[in-house]
């Protein structure tokens, strides 16, 4: 086993680490705001995926355009607007009726809502994936890092993700707009009374998670095949990742996404079988001996 | 309590009834969930927990009745209560676990475990990945019934559902079911009048595992078979669905669920994927509207609180 397969390893972990980043980041944003687990946030992950691949492949085969491929860049922007759109409708209409029950409400409902979404991509698409074909000519090759030739794409997913978490990190912890929404999770009521708009920025919050689900599924597309199972393969994975990071913080969610993407990755060279349940005894170790999570804070 | 008494006759005299009228395999499979969905039931309805991964009972139980009668050539009820026994040995680690643990974090844990389980049985062989463990032999109950008679099959089914219903009836109305519903209702007072509530919730888990697992392994010896789906986090939902839509924290709510949800899927079963599409529909519709369920709602049209 030489020192090269390994760093390799560790870059392919990354690339899956920085998913969980970014679909960790959303549900902990979602759930500092309204305190619902957002089942459905696989679901919309593989909703942007699918955004992308029908723009670019089929939305000019049903408007009679021939020629019409909407590429990447333009999904990269296109899919968040519409899913995010979609979920603060999704908040509007249903989960804010639920928000005076017991949480398990808000989990269940997303948890309907998710099954209905995969179960009607189910019927129209390949449940073993479609290649997205819509990968900009700019990212094609690869990079050479040394130890390895890199994809420039996959190169791209990961310094683009990590500024998306960095970004989505400064907006809520350092700018005015963050300061409201913290306020808002604090004492709703409080911050209600000077004039912020609670339940206004509730409906954002959870149009902005969604939005980052839909942003990760596009960028998922060119590398995974797009599939409406997607997105439940990767939620509970997320999950797990979730309960070790604890939901208490941003940077929590961000830090315990890329390293267990990495440790799953070195698990592929140490001991392949393992790979896809080391997250879970992870969890487990923590449960154990930090039953808070890494970040989290005791309640 | 009256209504209570009436509906024990029409489950008692509909279950014995019931092979009469409907395809005795469909009957079987819905006491299966029925009995699934009632252990299921105790938990979330009773106790307030919300376990995402009951999958990994029905289907661990179902995988390990299966090979002890198939490969080691046990009767069916000693391999019933291998399969059972595996469940709450496994119930019981799970549950010590995911207690640490409250609320969604429950519910985020259990399912998190599970998926453990599943990727176990698409990996160690003798479950036999995607294909599955088939043609489990039904064998002879104690040596003298056939049970590859559907009839005689059917009514050992029905005694295992009863003698499951009966246990998760007597936990209920316990000294012990009571406590749990004061955790259910409010965890930091039960626990301030003195109650351990952390040892009564695992043992409301391991019970609930326990018959989850009862259920798991009669459904592996009707069907003959034990698959990837029995462990799949979509079978975990899909008993969710059934005591939601039943009525959570009804004695007979389950039953009643259990009953629409398979008619549902058997009567859908033309429609492909889009079964998946109203399931998903249904949840949201009992979340949103009707969140007491169907006995819940007749309950309280009769006025009958405890049904």
């Amino acid at each position: 086993m030489s020192f090269n397969l390994i760093l390799a390893q560790a870059m392919l972990g990354l690339n899956n680490g920085v998913f969980y980043a970014m679909l960790s980041l959303g549900l902990a944003v979602i759930f500092g705001m309204l305190n619902v687990i957002n089942f459905a946030h696989g679901a919309l992950y593989m909703l942007g995926a699918f955004v992308a691949l029908i723009v670019y492949n089929y939305l000019g085969v049903w408007l009679g355009i021939e020629g019409l491929h909407i590429g990447f860049w333009v999904s990269l922007v296109l899919a968040p607007i519409l899913v995010g759109g979609f979920g603060m409708l999704i908040e509007r209409t249903m989960l804010r009726r639920l928000y005076d029950l017991d949480h398990i409400y808000g989990l269940l409902l997303t948890f309907g809502l998710a099954l209905v979404l995969q179960g009607i991509f189910t019927n129209y698409f390949n449940v073993s994936g479609t290649p997205y074909p819509g990968q900009p000519e700019s990212l094609r090759g690869v990079v050479n890092l040394g130890f390895m030739m890199f994809p420039k794409y996959r190169m791209f997913v990961i310094v683009f993700s990590v500024l998306v978490c960095a970004g989505t990190w400064f907006l809520i912890e350092r700018t005015r707009i963050g300061s409201y929404l913290r306020a808002g999770v604090e004492k709703p009521e409080l911050a209600q009374a000077f004039g912020i708009n609670v339940p206004l920025m509730v409906t954002l919050t959870f149009g902005f998670g969604t939005a980052l689900a839909a942003l990760a599924g596009v960028l998922a597309a060119p590398i995974y095949s797009v599939s409406p199972l997607m997105g439940a393969n990767v939620i509970i994975t997320v999950f797990a990742v979730v309960v070790i990071g604890g939901m208490g913080s941003i940077m929590g969610a961000i830090v315990s996404g890329l390293a267990l993407g990495l440790i799953e990755g070195l698990t592929k060279v140490v001991y392949p079988p393992a790979s896809n349940t080391v997250i879970f005894f992870l969890m487990v170790l923590v449960l154990l001996f930090r039953p808070a999570g890494l970040f989290g804070k005791e309640n | 309590m009256r209504i209570n008494r009436i509906l024990w006759a029409i489950l008692i005299v509909a279950g014995l009834i019931a092979p009469y009228f409907a395809y005795p395999v469909f009957v079987m499979k819905v006491l299966c969930f029925a009995l699934f969905a009632c252990a299921f039931n105790l938990l979330l309805g009773y106790t307030g927990l919300l376990s995402f991964g009951h999958a990994a009972f029905f289907g661990g139980a179902a995988y390990i009745t299966g090979h002890a009668i198939k490969v080691w050539g046990v009767a069916p009820i000693p391999g019933i209560l291998l399969g059972t026994l595996l469940a709450l040995v496994l119930g019981y680690i799970f549950g010590a676990l995911a207690i640490r643990r409250q609320g969604i974090y429950f519910a985020m844990v259990t399912l998190a475990l599970a998926q453990i389980i599943y990727f176990l049985a698409l990996q160690v062989p003798f479950t036999h990945g995607e294909d599955g463990l088939q043609g489990i032999p039904r064998g002879h109950l104690l040596g003298l019934i056939d049970l590859s008679q559907p009839l005689q099959m059917y009514y050992t089914v029905f005694g295992i559902f009863l003698i499951g219903f009966v246990i998760i009836h007597r936990t209920i109305h316990s000294p012990f079911g009571k406590v749990l519903l004061a955790i259910r209702e409010n965890e930091p007072r039960a626990l301030s009048l003195g109650y351990n509530v952390a040892r009564c919730k695992l043992q409301a888990f391991v019970i609930s595992a326990a018959l989850t697992g009862l259920a798991g392994a009669t459904k592996a010896v009707v069907f003959q078979f034990a698959s990837l789906t029995d462990v799949h986090w979509q079978t975990s939902g899909e008993v969710i669905l059934m005591t939601l839509l039943g009525g959570l924290g009804t004695i007979f709510g389950p039953v009643v669920g259990a009953v629409t949800v398979v008619t549902l899927q058997n009567q859908l079963s033309s429609i492909g994927s889009w079964v998946e599409v109203v399931t998903g529909g249904i949840f949201i519709v009992c979340v949103l509207v009707f969140r007491r369920g169907i006995i819940g709602e007749l309950g309280k049209a009769l006025r009958a609180p405890n049904v």
